[in-house]
């Protein structure tokens, strides 16, 4: 679909508006509605609006499959890697306000950190679902 | 460090699945992984259980949050009970699933095969230890997915339309679930279930706790396969591969049934569940439906595996007909069943994972002349299937013990001598695999089939020996099986 002007140049101002607003709900969601999996969903958005005009190789350039793979494996490590911080700084698993001085601040790092792991991983699975089922060979 | 055993019990395996999968092409450190992760989570469930056969309860706090506002995780002698199944089945599978996976398993996907593995034990280990009710969805759902994706990838292609009835099915069960925990918060407002337990009773004379009951029980019976909704098993059974059919047999009902168990004594109450909804009048036609009809399928088919499958619809039977006796000892026989019936059918169909394995299909007339060529496989094949049968000095016979005395306690003459007749249907089953075996002469009389190899004969073996050792001295399996009935009907601990 590369040979329309309009959606070349509208998408070209769209995709990097349509990330950041996914980092906006990402880092958000812990007092506005948004959270890591709306904002790993926004994010695959803009994927996906690429992938539509420039083609599936050109966004396998930028994120091939194996990566994404991996990265939705490190989400979820991402995750549990706070609930065992929290463990051995002598709390419950996932209770994050042990893993700073301040009482509060300690909660606040901690949803922030395993709402990251979340949009991670539910943007690289959704990434791989669209890839997975672009990328099959018409028979 | 021994206060947080229950975080670690259910983040062990959880932590392990991703770690496997992204190791990709290295498919033996993958077996490695999940074999120590699984036996950790073993001596784990060791461990909590070693804590709670007095009749104590472990409480422990998600994140700090004090129950019912948080997720409270609490382990008394009847989850810790199921724990150890989990544990010790998916601890001796792994030695097994080695070579068995090799061979049916292509190279590529076998870190997939084993993360997917370890998320289905997770989440059955999360099922078990829970005592909040919307956890136990989230956990149904993470193992049930993960179960559906080991299925799919059997050898047979028929795997995968098996695989998706069980999606549909499993997943009307777990919306089903899903919508009866819903109007229990609506009415409670709250999702602790000894919370629950403690708020119910003063509304539970209305219609939306009633129909939650409904939806709750016949959720959780589609998961466990009571007659008549067990459509989905056999066919999932029959073409999932080897180690994923004696992991899922082993363990995915028994949950289901600790959950039922669970919801029935724990959070509804006998008073509600058994005397003002007299649920033992619509679990008993049931379960025994359940043991004769799919006992009679089973003697008709030609496919072990499926042979096997429809047996352990019956054994559900059995186990539900414990339940629907509403007394202590007819639990006692249930909860004894679930462990009993998890080591036996597992030990079977290992014996046909190896069978499996040298003569790549088990139809009776492939089995023809196993009994000479794979002598230790068919032997702990007929051991164990001495133990379905319920004959004396094997597991089997001491809950068909149990459930007899439960029977004769009730005043239920009949369906003791039902029970009988139904050992004599099992032994119906379980000949035509030893005549197939042992007095067929193979067609091709000049091919060379060897003893299954080591790796797979051993946990084999030791399954089938522990049939044996837990019927000859079931004292401990039948103290535990108590204690963990008194547990569950004194209430949510």
């Amino acid at each position: 679909m590369n040979q329309y002007i309009v959606l070349r140049v509208v998408s070209k101002l769209m995709i990097p508006v349509i990330m950041i607003f996914a980092l906006y709900v990402q880092f958000h969601g812990e007092y506005s509605p948004g959270g890591g999996f709306q904002a790993g969903i926004v994010f695959t958005a803009a994927f996906i609006v690429y992938t539509l005009l420039y083609g599936l190789e050109a966004a396998q350039k930028a994120i091939s499959p194996a990566v994404a793979h991996a990265l939705a494996a490190i989400g979820v490590l991402l995750f549990i890697a706070f609930g065992y911080a929290s463990m051995l700084l002598g709390g419950n698993f996932l209770e994050y306000k042990v893993l700073l001085p301040n009482d509060q601040a300690g909660e606040t790092f901690g949803i922030i950190g395993i709402e990251l792991g979340v949009g991670i991983t539910v943007a690289a699975v959704a990434l791989t679902l669209f890839y997975s089922f672009a990328g099959r060979e018409r028979r | 460090m021994l206060e947080q055993l229950p975080a670690l019990q259910v983040a062990i395996t959880l932590t392990a699945a991703p770690v496997v999968m992204m190791l990709g092409r290295a498919s033996r450190l993958a077996w490695v992984l999940t074999t120590l992760s699984c036996w950790a989570s073993f001596a784990v469930a060791l461990l909590l259980f070693n804590q709670v056969a007095d009749g104590s309860v472990i409480s422990y706090e998600m994140g700090g949050w004090a129950p019912p506002w948080g997720i409270e995780y609490s382990i008394d002698a009847a989850n810790a009970w199921v724990l150890v199944i989990i544990g010790l089945i998916s601890a001796l599978v792994m030695p097994f699933a080695r070579r068995s996976v090799e061979q049916e398993i292509s190279e590529s996907r076998i870190a997939l095969f084993y993360s997917a593995f370890l998320l289905a034990n997770a989440g059955l280990i999360g099922i078990t230890l829970t005592a909040d009710a919307f956890n136990i969805f989230v956990f149904f759902e993470i193992s049930a997915l993960a179960s559906y994706a080991l299925i799919a990838m059997g050898q047979d292609r028929r795997a995968v339309l098996s695989a998706y009835q069980y999606l549909i099915m499993g997943t009307v069960g777990t919306t089903f679930l899903l919508i009866g925990i819903g109007f229990l918060y609506i009415m409670t407002g709250t999702l602790n279930l000894g919370d629950l337990a403690a708020r119910l009773p003063e509304v539970s004379d209305t219609r939306t706790i009633r129909a939650a009951f409904g939806f709750i029980a016949v959720g959780i019976s589609l998961k466990l396969a009571l007659f008549p909704l067990h459509l989905w098993l056999p066919n999932a059974y029959t073409y999932a591969p080897s180690m994923v059919t004696v992991f899922l047999s082993a363990t995915a009902t028994k949950v289901a049934i600790y959950v039922l168990l669970r919801f029935v004594y724990g959070v509804f109450g006998f008073e509600f569940s058994f005397v003002e909804l007299s649920m033992a009048w619509l679990l008993m036609p049931l379960a025994l439906l359940g043991i004769v009809v799919p006992s009679l399928v089973a003697v008709f088919q030609t496919n072990v595996k499926r042979l096997l499958a429809y047996s352990s619809v019956a054994q559900v039977g059995y186990m539900i007909l414990g339940i629907s006796f509403a007394s202590v000892l007819g639990l006692t026989a249930s909860i004894l069943h679930l462990f009993n019936h998890a080591i036996t059918k597992a030990a079977l169909f290992m014996a046909v994972g190896c069978l499996v394995y040298r003569l790549g299909g088990v139809s009776l007339t492939q089995l023809a002349g196993a009994g000479q060529r794979m002598p230790w496989t068919m032997g702990a094949f007929v051991v164990a299937g001495l133990s379905l049968i319920g004959i004396p000095l094997t597991a089997g016979f001491v809950t068909k013990w149990h459930l007899l005395q439960a029977a004769l306690e009730g005043g239920l003459w009949p369906i003791a001598v039902l029970l009988l007749g139904t050992s004599l249907l099992a032994a119906l089953y379980i000949w035509k695999v030893v005549e197939a075996a042992y007095f067929q002469e193979p067609e091709d009389s000049t091919e060379v089939v060897h003893e299954a190899p080591l790796g797979l004969l051993l946990p084999t073996l030791l399954l089938t020996a522990s049939t044996v050792v837990f019927g000859v001295f079931g004292s401990f399996t039948v103290q535990s099986a108590r204690t963990a009935a008194a547990a569950l009907m004194g209430g949510v601990p």
